[in-house]
């Protein structure tokens, strides 16, 4: 193949992988303490009409990141007054959120479908971003594919090295035992949660303001439910939530390239776009078939409520 | 050896018309108490009579509604348990506060102030677990260690803090024997070096070898103070519930029947990764007779009776022989037609749906008794039924129609009793029978078991309170590790014997008499 | 200081009144957002919730809303109760529209009752096949049912678009994706001449009766709702999982087909990219606020179906967007939610301990 068509495939792969692991990491961390937010799908819509809305009035397109980091943090906040304080079912809170949220960003996006945004420059790193082929797609990149990478080293290390990841991870085991020691694990999980709605909000900002980038009603189409199967598939380790969205990424690009190289092929386009969602039900069921792994892993009290007795 | 040779007569710890109330019931009132320097304070009382609650006010898990406590003199309110820590008070709990999927190492640090640097804490807790002989290897994950030690790692959590006062709660449900003894040396060491210990039970017999002075507790109440080694447990016993201890009545041994319950080398690895695998386990369960299974917690006990109820069946028809048919691989419902009746540990979520009537409930493994017709649930028939397990288990409840959350403990573990028992079994299999029940609900479920003997029907009953089964089996078998001993006629062992086989040490003590019993 | 204390028992009144006060809190965030908007909040109301019933055929158009609502919620409580969570009766019900379509087809210009009587068992087999891929791979991979149900909703899309774009596109329709529209004996009878209420609302009554006597009068019912609310308890009496977790999930998807079926049969007539109108979402916050219950799930519909109407007329006569609609379809199931906390807990003031 075609260098410079394998160099782009590389950098389309990694930006199309980016807002995934953003959102996932997030998705990580707020699972890591028990929480199960399943309105990902929401937060990031929200994130996205928040985003472009702002760089839209603001021209600046950072404002508009923070703007989706407020959102998706106003949407976890909902979230976990629900489940943390009120104690409501988890599975049902998160698909209350992703049906507020889509119906809420499809709401407030209408005066904005005609809109577009100008395109922001990518940061190019000097020198690496020379090396052949992998040059331009890993280091003539977005800012926020710089920022995916640091999250993932960040959060790496928070988990593994760091004290508060330890005291996160206990709470996520069992906040009973964390309560009786101490540990003020709903806090804690609202921390959390709050983490991974700013994350949802930042990845929608990407779709939004750097990607497409426009709003169009509906156009976070499944991202956020398949950052949560990420997370399930990478057995809530950050490593394999980064390989995982790359691979899910050129999954999405491949299908791109494909119905854009004008090669005669005879597929429908919609059998290509329906393979991103294959793909998730595909890992899930590889990883589902391999219990023990997902029962170390996994959070132990994930999904369920807890309340300190008084 | 105890607080006269100090020179400093302030007691470490004082407690004055503490209260704490519940929406739904009275936990602690007006309970006072002090304990000396080097003093090992029991605090006694049944299942329920608010012990444990009194313990997480003094460590700061919960609050007290009114009353006073004093450090050292000074009046404290104490906040939370790192600001109880930070006073020099330890606890131990029940059920263990450590997290399976952490380190030795991490499960400590997290109850220490700051960022400990974990090498040199794995270090310390090396030194400590020496000192205190305390094995513990720093390094490993909690859910590989055995429900011993990870007792020592509560204990070493605490001693690295050098606590002035460490409570224990109930620390030796989850011991054999022998380990029992070997805890109260180093309780003992403890309170030598001046430390004050309350020490919490149900145990009359412990607190008698163990402690200096005793506070009993009645449904929340001080009941009164003594010094244990002046009272006898029948004395003791009266302060703890009103009256002597009811002794069920056994009939003496009769000669068991047929065989109902036949184990042929069943052996299951476990699903769970944190769970002990079956091997090789042999035993039966004759017409007539109650089998007992010893053990300590976690050494199979959950997965034998996953396994032998059916809730997990296994892959070996031939492995589990209920009343004559081969049932390894039934489901629960299959083997209650074969004969058999099952009462689990978990009463509210596995026996009983928490939010369900008991009504409902009695329908859960009663349906097999001419409830449905078509499909359809014939509830005039189901709420006789019921009615008539409240009536004849003399179950306390609001009527049929209440929630089996809204009854006690006890009277809920009648209910199930009770229903098993209704379906005319030819095998009951019991798991923990009066585990959480207050002393009056355990007698009446003891002698329910063994009038079911006599009337000819099978039991087995496995259980950690070792006291019980040498009350109610006629024989007694022991599980460790996912193994089973030979079982013992009960007249042919005793206490000391069936606890060195707790720790799986059957092989090596007395072969002869394994061929004998095989 | 407000404090929640637990409930010694469960309230039987609060789990009743819980979705009527989250139902008024909706009603007060809707005047909110009225306002915000600058829209005057009693006008927004009155075109919101009074305008689209004030007639009968205002009504009509209610009841034929609620119809595919009813028949979803009530198969999708059935497995609700068992906490089986298929989330994905969007797609059930387009896969069901499909094959209810292909029937429609298929006989295009013949006559005869078994039409009809086809596509009502090609719906509901449609649905069932669809729900039946997350099913198979629970009971066999234990792989959640939420995520693969929820994928498939666009796989579903993506088919759909597919055909009305290629082989069941109109011959005659000049290229625009959607199927021939469907002549009478592929169409549900009107009930009345009036208005466009069709057999599909007796069919719904049918199906929450049934449900009805299946959740609260048979034993299969009831091991349902066991393994609903003690997931150990259902197996401890043996009650199988796997059981459950197929007729949950079958009983969603043969009812979103069948709903799909008297879309493509009924209102519209023929088959489109836009067969569903979200229904298999708005089904789910149906299910919720019905408490599971087909009594409940009939009132809840009608109260979704207004929202879709009220959003038609905000779009209509406001000026504002008829995603509306699913703004307050998002707010009543998250203060429902939030407002269940009173079943098992009150709240208490407390002054601040001295």
């Amino acid at each position: 193949m075609d260098s410079s068509i394998l160099s782009s495939i590389l950098f389309a792969t990694i930006v199309a992988g980016t807002p995934l692991i953003i959102v996932a990491l997030g998705q990580l961390i707020a699972e890591k303490s028990g929480v199960l937010n399943l309105g990902a799908e929401g937060m990031m819509a929200m994130g996205a009409i928040a985003g472009f809305a702002v760089t839209l009035h603001s021209g600046n397109p950072w404002l508009g990141v923070l703007a989706g980091m407020a959102a998706g943090i106003a949407m976890s906040f909902i979230f976990a007054v629900v489940v943390l304080t009120l104690m409501a079912n988890q599975v049902a809170s998160g698909l209350a959120l992703s049906i507020l949220g889509v119906g809420l960003s499809a709401f407030i996006g209408k005066p904005y479908e005609s809109e577009i945004l100008p395109t922001v420059g990518a940061i190019r790193i000097p020198l690496l971003a020379d090396l052949p082929i992998i040059g331009d797609a890993l280091f003539n990149q977005q800012a926020l594919v710089y920022f995916s990478w640091a999250l993932f080293a960040g959060i790496t290390w928070f988990l593994y090295r760091s004290r508060p990841g330890l005291i996160l991870r206990a709470v996520g085991e069992s906040p009973s035992s964390a309560h009786s020691i101490g540990y003020h694990a709903i806090k804690i999980r609202y921390l959390a949660t709050l983490f991974g709605g700013a994350m949802a909000g930042v990845g929608g900002a990407f779709l939004s303001v750097f990607y497409t980038p426009l709003w169009v009603e509906g156009m976070v189409s499944g991202r956020g439910w398949i950052a949560i199967a990420l997370v399930v598939f990478a057995t809530w380790r950050p490593f394999r939530v980064l390989v995982g969205a790359y691979l899910f990424g050129g999954v999405m690009v491949v299908q791109l390239f494909v119905q854009g190289s004008g090669l005669e092929i005879n597929i429908p386009s919609q059998f290509l776009s329906a393979l991103p969602y294959l793909a998730t039900i595909v890992v899930l069921v590889i990883i589902s078939r391999d219990q023990n792994t997902v029962r170390l892993n996994a959070p132990v009290s994930l999904g369920q409520p807890f309340r300190p007795e008084a | 050896m105890t607080s006269d040779t100090d020179g400093d007569q302030t007691p470490r710890l004082e407690l004055h018309g503490i209260t704490k109330i519940y929406p739904s019931v009275i936990a602690n009132e007006d309970v006072s108490l002090s304990v000396k320097r080097g003093e090992i304070h029991a605090v006694l009382g049944e299942n329920g009579a608010g012990k444990s609650t009194l313990m997480k006010m003094i460590y700061g898990v919960t609050k007290a509604d009114a009353g006073e406590m004093k450090w050292e003199g000074e009046v404290v309110q104490v906040e939370n348990p790192a600001h109880a820590r930070s006073l020099g008070i330890g606890m131990v709990f029940q059920h263990f506060s450590l997290f399976e999927t952490l380190n030795v190492v991490e499960n400590v640090a997290l109850a220490l102030p700051g960022n400990p640097d974990l090498k040199q804490l794995a270090d310390q807790i090396t030194e400590v677990s020496n000192r205190y002989g305390l094995p513990v290897d720093p390094g490993r994950l909690v859910h590989a260690l055995s429900v011993g030690e990870r007792q020592r790692v509560e204990i070493i959590r605490c001693l690295l803090q050098n606590p002035k006062l460490l409570i224990m709660d109930e620390p030796t449900s989850v011991l054999t024997p022998q380990a029992v003894r070997k805890l109260f040396d180093t309780l003992r060491q403890l309170a030598d070096e001046g430390c004050s210990i309350l020490y919490i039970s149900h145990k009359l017999d412990e607190i008698q070898e163990l402690c200096h002075v005793a506070t009993v507790l009645r449904d929340g109440k001080v009941t009164g103070d003594c010094i244990p080694s002046e009272e006898t447990p029948k004395s003791m016993a009266s302060l703890m519930i009103g009256k002597e201890l009811p002794v069920p009545e056994h009939s003496g041994s009769s000669e068991p029947g047929e065989t109902r319950l036949q184990l042929n080398r069943l052996s299951k690895a476990s699903d769970d990764p944190f769970g002990t695998s079956l091997e090789d386990i042999e035993l039966e369960v004759r017409s007539g007779e109650i089998l007992g299974i010893a053990g300590v917690s976690g050494n199979g006990q959950q997965e034998l009776l996953y396994a032998l109820s059916g809730e997990i069946p296994v892959n070996d028809a031939d492995s589990i022989v209920i009343c004559g048919t081969p049932s390894g691989r039934d489901l629960p419902d299959q083997r209650r037609g074969n004969g058999m009746g099952f009462v689990p540990e978990e009463r509210l979520g596995r026996g009983a749906v928490p939010r369900m009537s008991l009504t409902e409930n009695a329908l859960l493994t009663a349906h097999r008794a001419g409830m449905l017709k078509r499909g359809m649930i014939q509830f005039d028939k189901i709420a006789t039924f019921a009615s008539k397990c409240i009536e004849d288990f003399n179950v306390k409840c609001g009527g049929a129609e209440h929630a089996a959350n809204s009854l006690s403990g006890g009277n809920l573990q009648k209910f199930i009793m009770g229903r098993e028992i209704l379906l005319t079994p030819k095998l009951l299999v019991v798991a923990q029978p009066t585990w959480g029940v207050d002393v009056g609900a355990a007698a009446f479920i003891r002698q329910e078991l063994i009038d079911l003997r006599n009337q000819g029907t099978a039991i087995l009953v496995i259980s950690e309170e070792l006291e019980e089964l040498f009350e109610i089996s006629d024989r007694i078998a022991v599980i460790a590790d996912g193994r089973i001993s030979p079982a013992k006629k009960l007249a042919d062992t005793n206490i000391d014997e069936i606890g060195v086989w707790m720790s799986g040490m059957w092989d090596q003590a007395t072969p002869a008499e394994v061929v004998a019993h095989d | 200081m407000i404090r929640l204390e637990k409930r010694p028992e469960a309230s039987q009144l609060m789990s009743y009144a819980s979705p009527l006060i989250a139902i008024v809190l909706m009603l007060i965030g809707g005047l909110l957002l009225f306002a915000f908007l600058g829209k005057n909040p009693i006008e927004g109301f009155k075109v919101f919730f009074i305008n689209p019933i004030s007639d009968l055929y205002g009504v009509s158009e209610l009841l034929l809303k609620a119809t595919p609502l009813m028949l979803i919620a009530v198969g999708l409580a059935v497995g609700f109760r068992a906490n089986v969570w298929n989330i994905g009766a969007e797609g059930q019900l387009i896969v069901g529209g499909i094959a209810a379509s292909a029937v429609a087809l298929y006989f295009y210009e013949s006559e005869g009752i078994h039409i009809l009587i086809l596509m009502v068992i090609a719906g509901a087999i449609g649905g069932m096949l669809w729900a039946a891929i997350p099913a198979f791979l629970k009971t066999r991979f234990n792989t959640n049912e939420i995520l693969v149900s929820l994928m498939l909703v666009y796989v579903a899309q993506l088919l759909v678009s597919w055909l009305v774009h290629g082989p069941m596109m109109d011959p005659d329709g000049f290229n625009f994706p959607q199927s021939r529209m469907f002549e009478d004996p592929a169409l549900l009878p009107l009930l009345s001449d009036e208005n466009r209420l069709n057999f599909a609302f007796v069919m719904a009554i049918g199906a929450l009766l049934v449900g009805y006597v299946f959740m609260y009068r048979s034993f299969a019912g009831f091991q349902m709702q066991v393994a609903g609310y003690a997931k150990d308890a259902a197996r401890y009496a043996g009650f199988s999982a796997k059981r459950m977790i197929w007729i949950g999930l079958l009983s969603g998807g043969g009812m979103a087909g069948l709903a799909g079926m008297s879309e493509v049969a009924g209102p519209m007539g023929q088959l489109t990219e836009h067969v569903s109108n979200n229904y298999g979402f708005a089904a789910i916050i149906v299910a919720f606020v019905a408490r599971l219950n087909p009594v409940g799930i009939f009132f809840a519909s009608l109260l979704m179906a207004l929202l879709y109407l009220g959003g038609e007329q905000a779009q209509q006569y406001l000026a504002l967007p008829s995603s509306i609609s699913n703004v307050f379809q998002g707010m009543l199931l998250m203060f429902l939610l939030g407002s269940d906390v009173f079943i098992n807990y009150r709240i208490r003031w407390k002054e601040a301990t001295a």
